[in-house]
């Protein structure tokens, strides 16, 4: 993986938002470059929500927050309706910004501790002075509804009076009542119980069918990403590795960093002994001095020296399957074994 | 790791294997007269044991009376929400509790009651008996310490070593969880590694002194999906290498599913299901453990399944419901249930089967298709799976 190339995009007049070879570096000291997303290419058509998992550190995140220009992208563009978004000035992006909005992970430490619930909601619309006192308080029980509180007992509460799963409600109704088109969420519920997230994901899907949102769902959980997304990409220390129909992906993942990601997920079914699967040795390495070649090359039980030299390009081996590897998993075929000693060796 | 697996439900004991290279560190040299307990005989019994906090909204009934055995080389995994009260219990066990808090009940280990011991007898048992590897490896360790001085710090408190002895076990132990270039990592602070080294290492300060019995409060929560199975492997390996009796507590079924011999679901404070790994994912009879499993989202699921959510939220421990606990949220409740707390008992047709419901389910096998990306073939369980929509492979 860690593949570049732009073979898995649409034509540009379809999708609602087109991200081409975008680029985010962040200096630290001593002359350092933290090469945190290189050379990503994307795309979300109208309507359509894209899964954007990784480990940690892989750069999924960043992607979100550079598509919101939070903060601009060292290089590259995002064209969201057919504006390039890098190049607007402070003025004509705070107009688009309306249309775009964020749902962060943390549920909590992301609502102003202050505020009661009411005004937090309401934010968008009165910085945009929308409506007037009447119809701000109507629209705001009208989210607070369908998000599943009840607008008499929450709207004049602080968030700590919430539980994760409620506060997490609390942030999809502040981000959708300014009738965004698109949406950023970001790890929006790995911090909460498996229940609870059953609750936000059905309530996810249910506000998108309603409002006619597009999303883009960035999360580390595979089987999470799958549930709501229509297309899935997936990413390792900055680099696309595999873009495609979920259903086809997780069927048969070209990438063997996607077939040790899917192999990694605990399954509750003791009949599946989890030393007999394949375990990915060693840990991501630094984005401050990324592998040459193929990002993944070491910790890829496929490696060889071409994965060394060149930078692998995305290619469809499948219907809607895009996959950026020197040597993809042929239908079946399952990477060797890496053990978690290959670490120490 | 890779070595071959023994199946993780056989309830004859295992032989002693593995005899490590950590004799220094191992030997049962330690200031308490515990009598030894071999592999396969009942290392802590806990007995109708109760935990409160006091808070100025009144008491909270954090653990409501909870009685489990736990056997030397087993592993029993404690699996609840948050709030379940589930790491309280295990900090209970271990005696690691705040001022407000108040236990009744019993708690034995080796035979020995510690529930009401002093700190200072509890320094004894505190490492060198049993420890506990801490959810954020993050926080748990200290920033201004070399990693060395973090390991040997128990070797020194409960075994007499010289400098040089407790370099070399310190040494040994990161060799044994895996951590490439040990040498170099002895000096170096936490904040120089990532959080799946982090948490080795927080695995070699819990193994240092060979603990009997190893506390694994979500050890691996904060961590990524691929770095969390090699965590969970080396824990694993280093249970059965040593023989210890190991809780592992979590809030995913799918990390104690291949992993635990035991599984205790945890509802408000109590105990509501109790099995064998096998037996409980054969059969799941209590409805909120059946609620659980059908919350998470498989990966054989297709694209956009509406998923099982469990409603509302789980009690107020300050204020809990009459009758079952659970009641409030339960899809099988009846007008009983609203009145009586169902108590904790075995399944008639499987005595090791404990489940606390007036409705039990009816057992239906929950075992998931093998994982698309696994190549070996799983015989999933006999039994019908109606509640995973599979989608074949």
């Amino acid at each position: 993986m860690a593949g570049t190339g732009t073979a898995h995009l649409r034509a540009p007049e379809d999708a609602l938002l087109r991200v081409e070879d975008l680029v985010v570096e962040f200096h630290t000291g001593r002359n350092q470059t933290v090469h945190a997303v290189t050379d990503v290419n994307l795309d979300v058509l109208p309507g359509e929500t894209l899964g954007l998992v990784g480990e940690s550190g892989c750069g999924k995140s960043t992607t979100g927050k550079a598509i919101m220009q939070l903060p601009s992208p060292t290089s590259g563009k995002v064209v969201f309706e057919g504006t390039d978004l890098t190049s607007l000035g402070a003025k004509e992006l705070r107009q688009v910004r309306t249309k775009l909005q964020m749902i962060f992970q943390d549920p909590i430490s992301s609502l102003n501790p202050r505020r009661k619930v009411e005004d937090i909601v309401a934010e968008g619309l009165d910085i945009w002075k929308r409506g007037s006192r009447a119809e701000r308080s109507e629209k705001v029980d009208e989210m607070l509804l369908t998000v599943g509180l009840d607008p008499d007992v929450a709207r004049g509460r602080r968030p700590f009076q919430f539980s994760g799963g409620q506060c997490q409600r609390i942030s999809i109704a502040r981000a959708v009542i300014t009738d965004p088109q698109l949406i950023v969420c970001d790890e929006p519920v790995s911090a909460l119980d498996v229940s609870v997230q059953a609750q936000i994901l059905n309530l996810l899907e249910d506000m998108k069918a309603q409002y006619g949102l597009t999303m883009i769902f960035i999360a580390h959980d595979l089987a999470v990403v799958k549930n709501i997304s229509d297309r899935v990409a997936v990413m390792y220390l900055g680099r696309l590795c595999e873009v495609g129909d979920p259903d086809v992906l997780y069927a048969q993942p070209a990438h063997p960093y996607t077939s040790a990601l899917l192999s990694a997920i605990p399954v509750p079914d003791p009949d599946v002994r989890p030393d007999a699967r394949q375990t990915l040795g060693g840990e991501i390495p630094s984005p401050l001095s990324p592998p040459s070649g193929c990002r993944f090359r070491t910790r890829c039980p496929k490696a060889d020296e071409q994965c060394r030299d060149e930078v692998p390009v995305m290619r469809k081996v499948a219907d809607d399957q895009f996959v950026a590897c020197h040597h993809p998993l042929a239908p079946g075929e399952v990477v060797t074994t890496v053990s978690l000693a290959g670490a120490s060796a | 790791m890779t070595d071959p697996v023994t199946d993780p439900a056989p309830t004859v004991a295992e032989p002693e294997v593995g005899v490590d290279d950590l004799d220094v560190a191992i030997q049962d040299d330690h200031s308490l007269d515990l009598p030894t307990v071999a592999p396969g005989e009942v290392l802590l019994e806990v007995e109708d044991l109760h935990t409160t906090f006091s808070s100025p909204r009144g008491p909270v009934l954090a653990v409501r009376g909870i009685s489990f055995e736990l056997r030397r080389g087993r592993t029993l995994g404690i699996v609840g929400e948050s709030g379940s009260g589930k790491s309280v219990l295990s900090r209970s066990v271990m005696g690691l509790m705040p001022s407000n808090a108040t236990r009744s009940g019993s708690v034995r280990f080796a035979g020995n009651e510690i529930l009401n011991a002093k700190p200072k007898v509890m320094r004894g048992y505190w490492g060198d008996q049993m420890s506990m590897v801490f959810q954020d490896p993050m926080t748990a360790l200290n920033p201004v310490l070399r990693i060395e001085q973090q390991i040997t710090e128990s070797l020194h408190e409960h075994i007499d070593l010289s400098k040089k002895q407790a370099h070399d076990t310190a040494l040994q132990l990161l060799t044994s969880v895996g951590i490439p270039e040990p040498d170099r990592r002895l000096r170096m602070y936490p904040h120089e590694m990532s959080g799946g080294m982090r948490q080795r290492i927080m695995i070699a300060i819990a193994l240092a002194c060979g603990p009997k019995l190893l506390f694994a409060d979500e050890p691996t929560t904060a961590l990524d999906v691929t770095v969390q199975a090699q965590i969970l492997d080396l824990l694993q390996s280093m249970q059965r290498d040593r023989q210890m009796a190991m809780i592992l507590v979590t809030h995913d079924l799918g990390v104690v599913a291949g992993r635990a011999h035991d599984i205790a679901v945890m509802y408000a404070g109590r105990i509501v299901e109790q099995a064998p790994s096998k037996a409980l994912f054969g059969a799941v009879r209590h409805p909120y453990t059946e609620a659980l499993l059908r919350s998470i989202p498989k990966l054989e699921m297709a694209k956009h399944t509406k998923l099982d959510a469990i409603g509302g939220r789980p009690p107020d421990l300050v204020h809990l419901p009459e009758g079952c606990k659970f009641a409030p949220r339960c899809a099988y409740a009846q007008d009983v249930c609203l009145v009586e707390d169902p108590e904790l008992t075995p399944d008639p047709a499987d005595p090791t089967h404990l489940f606390a419901c007036h409705f039990p389910v009816s057992g239906v096998g929950t075992a998931v298709p093998t994982p698309v990306a696994v190549a070996a073939p799983v015989s999933s369980s006999p039994a019908p799976a109606p509640i995973d929509p599979e989608v074949s492979a």
